[in-house]
């Protein structure tokens, strides 16, 4: 009996976490035009330690452009990204230079593409998909790393006897889980995902996000997922922003969005979906 | 004594988009409050807006007009306007709530639906599942059936690891919806035990129940919300 009211079911919010009160991210009025296309505009919003943020949106909406400016992948036109770095200053993205914006990318960072090939060198092995963001930190201890990258395969349910293998000769949830382990080894306080459950079938899926949604809330992980899944949506997140023609129409807590949606089209997203 | 809840015309209105833009004014004007150790039962016909009501006070609905304030560490926190993070902070600290059926979550143990709110509260593993097992064989949940997740249960255990989800964690305000709803009498005397624990603890609740027992048993006040009624108006 699977019903659609209440009932809160995404992570405890920045459960182990001690929320501070100074954002983790503010992005302020984000515009990206391609020629006359305006693929976002006019996107303001903070996110906090430990939150969980989803957007969702039809196909074109402009998610995925948001993510690769929020991540420091694309210039927008307009507006700017601050990030409270480890240190406990806040940085404006744009300030930075190419090197610094890679250090972030690559270690207090994870990007989880849609397309694992994307994410994952599929030629080199799964222990060394691993191990290298490792290296990138300054680990070079070769023991210590192959235990960490087993520690990690096991953390994401695949077996260390598939350590050596190379992610080609994995099966489309195995290399997913598989990118989510690379992503997550050097601790990244925050996660970026583009439909991570994407091109992978149902059952799949449920094993993938109950195996996110469990870390998120160990690591007390922040993260912004772009879905056009409602369900991983509620799974996940603590918050939602419903994009359409590159703008955020809707936004707020997940369950309230979902269960109780305002603008005609988040009613018609949300009707359009079997209940979760 | 100061309440715990105190909800001053609060309204809701639905608007259809999809049926063209018709308007469905559920409640206005609905005003009660809630005292510590208290227990008020919502009353009213079927669709008169209880668990709408229920719903506005966790954050769930949005409130259309008036405040519905809410004692959360020390402050009062009005949920009417409040930001998504402080609706979560409320909902980790201060307001617990029941719904009517289980949202189960795929592949997780029945044992560790029931600990979460522990765990989100800081409580160890171990101890959170020492809790949550004791609770669930309080309410008769055989032990083999700890490790699997409810998905699979029938209505009534399903209803029941909702229930100790709701009452495992010492959270000052408790929103129930038909707590007793498919239950047994064996197990609604349970639940109206674990009631009353709370009210000797100092909750305060907020519950809506038909079982004429049942609500005899727990209530100390009435709330009748026909009498909040949107559409007459
Ligand atoms: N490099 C580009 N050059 C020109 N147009 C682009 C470029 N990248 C994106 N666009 C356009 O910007 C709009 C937004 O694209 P975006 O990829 O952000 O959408 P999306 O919401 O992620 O969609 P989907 O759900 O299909 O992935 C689309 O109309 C797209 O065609
Ligand atoms: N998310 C929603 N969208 C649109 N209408 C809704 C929504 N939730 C409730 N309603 C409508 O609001 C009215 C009140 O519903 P509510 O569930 O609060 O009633 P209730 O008093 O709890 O009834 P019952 O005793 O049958 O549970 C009903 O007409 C219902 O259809
Ligand atoms: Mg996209
Ligand atoms: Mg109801």
């Amino acid at each position: 009996m699977l019903d659609v009211t209440a009932n809160s079911t995404a992570p405890g919010a920045g459960a182990g976490a001690a929320a501070s009160d100074e954002p983790l991210l503010v992005a302020a009025n984000l515009g990206k035009s391609y020629g006359r296309l305006a693929a976002c505009r006019d996107v303001s919003f903070e996110l906090y330690s430990g939150e969980v943020l989803a957007i969702v949106g039809e196909s074109g909406s402009g998610k995925s452009t948001l993510l690769q400016i929020l991540s420091g992948q694309l210039t927008p036109n307009t507006g700017s990204v601050s990030y409270r770095m480890r240190d406990g200053v806040t940085r404006d993205l744009a300030t930075m230079d190419e090197a610094e914006r890679r250090f972030l990318f690559r270690t207090d960072w994870g990007f989880v593409h849609q397309d694992p090939a994307m994410g994952l060198r599929m030629a080199v092995s799964a222990g060394a998909n691993v191990g290298e963001r490792l290296m990138a930190v300054g680990h070079n201890h070769y023991g210590k790393i192959r235990d960490t990258a087993t520690s990690w395969l096991e953390r994401v349910e695949i077996s260390p006897e598939r350590i050596d293998d190379a992610p080609r000769t994995y099966s489309g949830g195995m290399r997913q889980r598989l990118q989510i382990a690379r992503n997550l080894v050097t601790e990244p306080r925050l996660v970026f995902m583009d439909e991570p459950t994407g091109g992978l079938d149902v059952s799949v899926q449920a094993r993938l996000l109950d195996m996110m949604r469990t870390l998120v809330s160990e690591l007390g992980l922040s993260a912004i997922v772009v879905t056009h899944d409602l369900a991983v949506a509620r799974l996940l997140s603590h918050r939602v922003m419903v994009m359409q023609g590159g703008r955020v129409i809707e936004t707020g807590l997940t369950d309230q969005v979902l269960d109780d949606p305002r603008e005609p089209y988040t009613q018609l997203l949300v009707s359009s979906i079997l209940p979760a | 004594m100061i309440p715990m809840i105190d909800i001053r015309n609060a309204e809701k209105t639905f608007v259809m988009h999809l049926q063209d833009g018709i308007r469905l004014p559920v409640v206005r004007n609905v005003s009660f409050h809630v005292a510590p150790g208290e227990c008020v039962v919502l009353s009213g016909p079927s669709g008169a807006g209880k668990s709408s009501i229920l719903k506005m006070i966790f954050g769930n609905y949005r409130c259309d007009g008036g405040t519905i304030g809410v004692r959360h560490n020390g402050d009062v926190v009005d949920i009417a306007t409040a930001e998504p993070r402080e609706i979560l902070g409320v909902r980790r600290d201060t307001i617990g709530y029941v719904s009517q059926f289980l949202r189960a979550v795929p592949r997780v143990a029945a044992i560790d639906v029931v600990a979460e709110p522990l765990l989100a509260a800081g409580v160890t593993r171990e101890e959170a599942r020492a809790r949550a097992g004791a609770l669930l064989k309080r309410l008769n949940i055989p032990e083999r059936l700890w490790k699997l997740p409810p998905s699979t249960f029938s209505g009534g255990e399903q209803q029941r690891v909702n229930i100790a989800r709701g009452f495992i964690s010492d959270l000052p305000i408790l929103l129930l919806d038909e707590p007793t709803a498919s239950l047994d009498a064996a197990n609604r005397a349970v639940v109206v035990e674990l009631v009353a624990e709370k009210k000797r603890a100092g909750v305060a609740m907020v519950a809506i129940v038909h079982d004429d027992e049942v609500r005899h048993l727990i209530a100390d006040r009435l709330v009748d919300v026909a009498s909040f009624a949107a559409a007459a108006a």
